[in-house]
């Protein structure tokens, strides 16, 4: 009898990570060559991943939700013999770590003194060095090989609402039968009201995926670009008239018409205008860039966290072309299934945080971008027009640009040329 | 080690050219309705016709074994990527297997199938894919040339092969496989005109498997691709390529009608991936259900097991048989594929040029030198 432990494969060409979704065998359960162990979810796809051993499940090495480095084990599967299957086998390793600590093959880095520098690294010539493993979470320790608990039992679309909804399924109660996951289990489970237990305990949730992102983008972006951020409150009763008449007009039948339409096409304006907005730091070369194209990001929630998908070279696009392709935008994001094309090579970005019904921020730029518009909420507020306290549709818009190639006088001019064209969308489109 | 031999004993053709033979709404040679029903038109000796059907059937079944357990070996980590031929077996079978044992083929890089057929075993058909080798085997051998990953290249090697064919006076031809992506690419274009001009004895076989990675045939083209051969002056045919016996008649045809001096023919034999492009790619992204759904309706190996129970042409013994010999296969193939070493790196310096000049050799002295310095 031997143990075979099985490591997580690159099925991809280049991956370094997987994460586990489900397993679909337990301590315990016999496997043929074959059988399908587990479904992993790569950065291109959820794919199963076939057992390259027969014999019976000893152990699970990696949890459900837990990221995993490529070439970790995570599954040992005892195997009658040494089988034709049975590649070099490996000791059994104890289960990862629950804790994010190096483990004891992976010591800390000695240092040996010499004359200069910082010394060298006793580890200095591995040249693959074993990365830190991953953290799971305390509250879903892994299994054991004598708990025998069974697996989840649920459909894949339920899961997927799961992940989506940051249900940990293993605390829902299934109805349905033999414990079957139900929608409206997985429903009731998240309206219900909050678990008693463990309410005052602090959660520790992986960072991952989009999170993990627009972590490092946001930090990235906060702790390079010196950010200013300037506010002017517009009459937006123009726009609001303007967005009017185009849903009423024929050509625009059919499409959703917003002020964010006309705000992109303020900035676009802003940008023919003025063209070191649209523009990018390059640290390295000790040069501007500025950027032939206006791709015009517009940051979206979505299922999968914050995205910014831009369209590409939108100076060029007609109003109406300009409005289809920000719809196709904002649905493709809701739906998840931006393509990475539309997520790189932003220029430039609206956030419209109005539609949270709060008035303004000071967003931070996308990394690799100089200015980013955020529009607040529109609200009927009294105006002074021609001396008269009337009430106007207004907003506020603030507009924080990366003081390292926008001077004050730059950000000013174009956030007041957006202000103006708010004002009066007609005069701007006149002027294009 | 056992060969797979399946060309032996070589098939005998049952059918005479085309005409007549019975056609979909779609305008497809189709003999076998894909739930199985031989179209009565057909007017062949029907002993002929359920040993050829049986040895194809055999060819099909064995890669899609092979084409199973390397998708698994690669899942495993065993293979750096596969670009899997489920569901192309009985276009890939039934045209390699309807010419002669000497005409040369030139394949893309998912023809497994007919690369069996020819003999070709696991480990060369493996090694390229674990990485271990730039390319699998020796083509002279087995008359295959080895497997292009450069989009629509073969077409060109192909033509050029075929014009030193017949400046030998030899009655070879030269069968090249492609599909529906690479027939977008200039060098497709190019191959079959100056095939036709020269008329060189070539059939140009595309399989039109619906999907280029992503991109579907309607983003390709607007006319079928087998129309594209009147423009260019080929005898064009067009075949329900998941019909094995159809596409082994269309094939048997157009190989003699190259044969005998009258220039190339393209076929197009209209199939479908089943898998995705490769075990990189996520067809799920890009295409519904339904369609999947549809064409699992059409698999090219259920239509001949309909066919051959209808027919009287298959039993539990030889069923039984098959089974045997495709998982012997299969454990061929993983022991194979495992076996499969990295080369050694010094090896590489002997392959540069055929006479390894002085200063190669002292840069491959050098290396192993260099080499041999580390303590691990």
């Amino acid at each position: 009898m031997t143990v075979q432990q099985f490591r997580l494969p690159d099925v991809g060409e280049g991956l370094t990570e997987a994460e586990i979704v489900t397993w679909r065998v337990a301590p315990g359960d016999p496997v043929r060559l074959n059988d399908v162990l587990v479904d992993i979810e790569t950065a291109k796809a959820v794919v199963e991943l076939p057992s390259p051993y027969a014999g019976v499940v000893d152990r699970l090495l990696a949890a459900e939700g837990q990221t995993v480095d490529v070439g970790s084990p995570i599954i040992a599967i005892r195997t009658a013999g040494d089988g034709p299957a049975a590649p070099a086998a490996d000791e059994p390793a104890a289960p990862p770590p629950a804790e994010d600590e190096p483990t004891a093959e992976e010591p800390a880095v000695e240092r040996t003194a010499v004359l200069v520098g910082y010394g060298v690294a006793a580890q200095a010539r591995t040249r693959r060095p074993r990365r830190a493993t991953p953290s799971v979470r305390p509250a879903e320790p892994v299994r054991g090989p004598h708990t025998s608990r069974p697996p989840v039992l649920t459909k894949p679309p339920l899961r997927k609402l799961a992940k989506d909804l940051g249900v940990e399924l293993t605390e829902v109660r299934g109805s349905g039968p033999d414990g079957r996951i139900t929608r409206q289990d997985l429903l009731d489970h998240t309206t219900g009201p909050a678990p008693v237990t463990d309410h005052r305990r602090d959660e520790r949730l992986p960072v991952r995926g989009v999170r993990k992102a627009t972590a490092a983008a946001m930090v990235a972006s906060a702790f390079t670009a010196p950010h200013v951020t300037e506010f002017l409150t517009v009459d937006m009763t123009g726009t609001v008239e303007f967005v009017d008449r185009l849903k009423q007009d024929a050509a625009f039948q059919g499409v959703k018409v917003s002020p964010l339409l006309v705000a992109s096409l303020a900035v676009l304006d802003a940008v023919r205008r003025y063209p070191d907005v649209n523009a990018r730091w390059d640290e390295d070369n000790q040069e501007i860039v500025r950027f032939a194209d206006v791709n015009l990001g517009i940051a979206a929630a979505t299922p999968r966290g914050l995205l910014v998908p831009n369209v590409k070279a939108a100076q060029h696009l007609p109003v109406r072309d300009l409005a289809v392709a920000l719809n196709e935008l904002a649905a493709t994001a809701r739906e998840g299934r931006t393509r990475p094309a539309d997520l790189s090579g932003g220029t430039i970005t609206i956030t419209n945080i109005g539609v949270f019904g709060v008035d303004a921020g000071t967003p931070i730029l996308n990394p690799g971008e100089a200015a980013i518009l955020c529009l607040g909420a529109l609200r009927r507020m009294p105006w002074v027009v021609d001396e008269q306290v009337v009430p106007r549709w207004t907003v506020q818009l603030s507009l924080s640009f990366d003081h390292r190639l926008v001077d004050g006088e730059l950000g000013s001019r174009v956030l007041a040329h957006v202000g103006r064209f708010l004002e009066d969308p007609l005069w701007g489109l006149a002027l294009r | 080690m056992t060969t797979v031999d399946l060309a032996d004993p070589p098939v005998t053709n049952p059918f005479t050219g085309t005409t007549g033979l019975p056609r979909t709404s779609e305008g497809w040679t189709q003999l076998v309705t894909p739930d199985g029903r031989l179209h009565p038109e057909v007017d062949a000796d029907r002993d002929a016709l359920g040993r050829l059907t049986r040895d194809l059937y055999r060819g099909m079944r064995l890669a899609r074994r092979l084409d199973d357990e390397a998708f698994a070996l690669q899942r495993q980590g065993e293979l750096g990527l596969w670009l899997q031929c489920r569901g192309q077996e009985a276009a890939q079978v039934g045209s390699v297997a309807a010419v002669r044992a000497d005409d040369y083929v030139f394949p893309s890089y998912r023809e497994h199938a007919a690369a069996l057929w020819r003999g070709i075993g696991p480990a060369d058909l493996l090694r390229q894919w674990r990485g271990v080798a730039h390319s699998g085997w020796d083509p002279e051998p087995y008359s295959f040339h080895i497997y292009t990953l450069v989009l629509a290249a073969q077409l060109l090697h192909a033509t050029g092969y075929a014009l030193g064919v017949q400046r030998d006076g030899s009655d070879t031809v030269v069968v090249t496989y492609f599909g529906d992506g690479a027939a977008s690419e200039g060098d497709a274009s190019e191959a079959m005109n100056i095939a036709a001009v020269n008329a060189a004895p070539m059939v140009f076989f595309c399989q039109n498997n619906q999907w280029a990675i992503s991109t579907p045939t309607a983003s390709q083209t607007r006319t079928p691709i087998h129309r594209r051969g009147a423009g260019f002056g080929l005898r064009s045919e067009w075949v329900d390529g998941n019909d094995v016996l159809a596409v082994y008649a269309v094939t048997s045809a157009v190989t003699e009608h190259a044969r005998s001096g009258n220039g190339p023919a393209i076929v197009e034999a209209t199939t479908y991936r089943m898998g995705g492009h490769s075990t990189s790619d996520d067809p799920t992204r890009y295409r519904t259900d339904d369609e999947l759904k549809a064409w699992r309706a059409r698999d090219p190996l259920a239509r001949v097991e309909a066919l051959m129970r209808a027919e009287g042409w298959s039993d539990e013994a030889f069923l039984g048989e098959i089974q045997a010999e495709a998982d012997e296969l299969a454990d061929r193939t993983r022991r194979e594929c495992l076996a499969l070493e990295a080369p050694d790196l010094a090896d590489a310096f002997a392959t540069v040029l055929a006479d390894v000049p002085q200063l190669l050799r002292e840069e491959r002295d050098a290396f192993v030198a260099y080499r041999a310095s580390f303590l691990d």
